[in-house]
């Protein structure tokens, strides 16, 4: 089964931009809910009985964290819950393949929607973050870029669960067993570089920590340790899941 | 020819679903296909809309391979499944015009197809309404005329009045002969009869994946079942007497549990006897299509 993304792509994305100006208000509250939450009970809340963490207050070590994590739940949540509504209940994919737009370019303008969202949203979060003064440096103007890949990265996955997923709850799992061990155990909450070396081994692979790292050294104008490292893991990753989870889907669709 | 098949396939891993069929559709034709449920109708249809890939045969549309070409086979169709697929997301006239955009139809025409088409569905009052805000009728009519937006060479209908009520449906088939009259191809696929006889020009009789007959309604009314049909209550009377009272005449006995069907060119000679011999339960008419379908494909429940 071959793979052929056309630029027909752009036009299941704009439907999608479309749909999404119609309940804009309703994101806005949706995707900036709970990383706000998290920013101010743990930023404010645990942090005050927090001391220094690696030399600055815990609510200014979290803030580029929650940025990337709220990323990641905008594109999970855009590429599962809503993707998979579209494909089996609302037949919405089965109304564009019938027209000259294939369902590889469905599936790719999903993605790249779910990464847009997730760009808003980390967007979002930035200008909140920014308000609170947290923000130290012009190379954060690179966070748009780096959250974008944070989107497509978190997308593609997504899009593969989706592809196997045979009803809703299969989400649950994936939520429960994937997205929320990458969440409290890449580098967000604490320093990996205290944490036991099995940990540390580990959270390295995961393309968030990196991402992570990238956020925190942008926000506060310091030099990432491991840069070329930090973009290969957001980059290579990613564009393995983009083409599985196409293959994937083309495989569920056309049978 | 608008679509040709030859010894076309489907296989679902065990199950066959279109079992080596062959036909051809011709260029401003209605052609229709009718079968129970499961007879392979709506998997042809979706080969035909390069929504499923054959199995193996030869399949044309449009003078071009659905496997090989489907985005040029797909730019020049028209699609109206058997759900309403419609964009919930968007209102009416929105609908209309991103499914524009997927045929790369520019802004402005698209706006303008939009509202002609909107007229020609009478739905133009409509076209700021959210869709689960419209009757089935009018989401039909609207699937109707989305079809239409890219003006295509061959309309595929798959049981267009499923679940409307008879004004709903008169209306849609006004639309539908108004397509012929502008020399629409069109493929449609129906449990109506009344449907198949009204629309179609010549039509297919599938059963179990296989195509049975093919031939104009008209004709294929004459040919499997004759001209008129006789009806007879299996109430005050049995088969065998039955079969002892018709003897004289031309017939063609079939025999249900609760009735016996006579088909013959003219009736009512026939009629006259058995009501001369006491028959009281008694029904003469024309012969029609539900007669071809149920002698070919059996009366028995498929599902």
């Amino acid at each position: 089964m071959s793979i052929k993304v056309s630029y027909r792509w752009t036009k299941v994305w704009y439907r999608n931009y479309i749909s999404f100006l119609k309940f804009f208000y309703v994101n806005l509250v949706g995707n900036l809910g709970d990383p706000i939450l998290y920013l101010l009970a743990m930023g404010f809340g645990l942090g005050a009985f927090l001391g220094q963490i690696e030399g600055v207050s815990y609510i200014q070590f979290l803030a580029p964290g929650i940025i990337v994590s709220s990323a990641m739940f905008a594109a999970v949540y855009e590429c599962t819950f809503e993707s998979f509504l579209k494909m089996i209940h609302l037949k919405t994919y089965d109304a564009i393949i019938v027209t000259p737009v294939n369902i590889e370019d469905v599936v790719a303008g999903d993605i790249v929607w779910g990464a847009t969202k997730a760009m808003l949203s980390g967007i979002m979060m930035f200008v909140v973050i920014a308000a609170f003064g947290l923000v130290h440096s012009w190379w954060s103007l690179f966070i748009p870029l780096l959250i974008f890949l944070v989107g497509f990265h978190f997308a593609s996955l997504a899009m593969l669960i989706t592809a196997w997923a045979p009803n809703f709850d299969y989400f649950s799992y994936f939520l429960e067993l994937v997205i929320t061990p990458l969440f409290f155990f890449s580098g967000i909450f604490f320093p990996l570089s205290q944490s036991p070396g099995w940990l540390k081994a580990l959270s390295g692979v995961f393309p968030l920590t990196h991402a992570v790292e990238l956020s925190r050294a942008l926000v506060m104008g310091t030099v990432p340790l491991r840069p070329v490292t930090n973009i290969l893991f957001l980059i290579i990753p990613s564009s393995g899941l983009f083409y599985w989870s196409v293959w994937r889907m083309k495989k569920r669709m056309i049978k | 020819m608008v679509v040709e098949a030859k010894n076309l396939v489907k296989k679902y891993k065990e199950m066959v679903a279109v079992n080596g069929i062959e036909f051809k559709v011709r260029e401003k034709e209605c052609f229709g296909f009718i079968g129970p449920n499961g007879a392979g109708k709506t998997t042809t249809m979706k080969m035909i809309y390069c929504f499923v890939p054959r199995t193996s045969g030869e399949l044309q549309v449009l003078g071009k391979d659905p496997s090989v070409h489907p985005e040029l086979v797909k730019a020049d169709l028209g699609v109206i499944p058997q759900d309403n697929n419609l964009d919930e997301d968007l209102n009416v006239f929105t609908n209309l015009t991103m499914y524009a955009n997927y045929f790369d139809i520019p802004k402005t025409i698209a706006r303008k197809r939009t509202r002609e088409l909107l007229d020609f569905v009478q739905l133009t009052e409509k076209e700021k309404v959210k869709i689960n805000e419209l009757s089935s009728g009018m989401k039909r009519r609207l699937m109707i005329a989305r079809g239409l937006i890219n003006d295509p060479k061959l309309l595929i209908l798959d049981e267009p009045t499923v679940g409307l009520d008879p004004q709903a449906r008169h209306l849609i088939w006004d639309r539908l002969h108004e397509l012929k009259n502008q020399n629409v191809s069109m493929i449609i696929t129906t449990h109506y009869m009344d449907e198949a006889t009204e629309l179609c020009d010549r039509i297919a009789v599938m059963d179990k994946g296989k195509i049975m007959v093919v031939g104009k309604p008209k004709d294929l009314i004459r040919e499997q079942i004759g001209e008129e049909v006789v009806e007879v209550r299996l109430l005050d009377t049995t088969v065998d007497k039955l079969k002892q009272d018709s003897s004289g005449f031309q017939v063609t006995l079939e025999e249900t549990s609760q009735k016996c069907y006579l088909y013959c060119r003219d009736c009512r000679p026939l009629l006259n006897h058995l009501a001369d011999k006491g028959y009281k339960h008694i029904l003469r008419r024309p012969a029609t299509l539900e007669d071809v379908f149920l002698k070919l494909t059996g009366r028995d429940l498929v599902d």
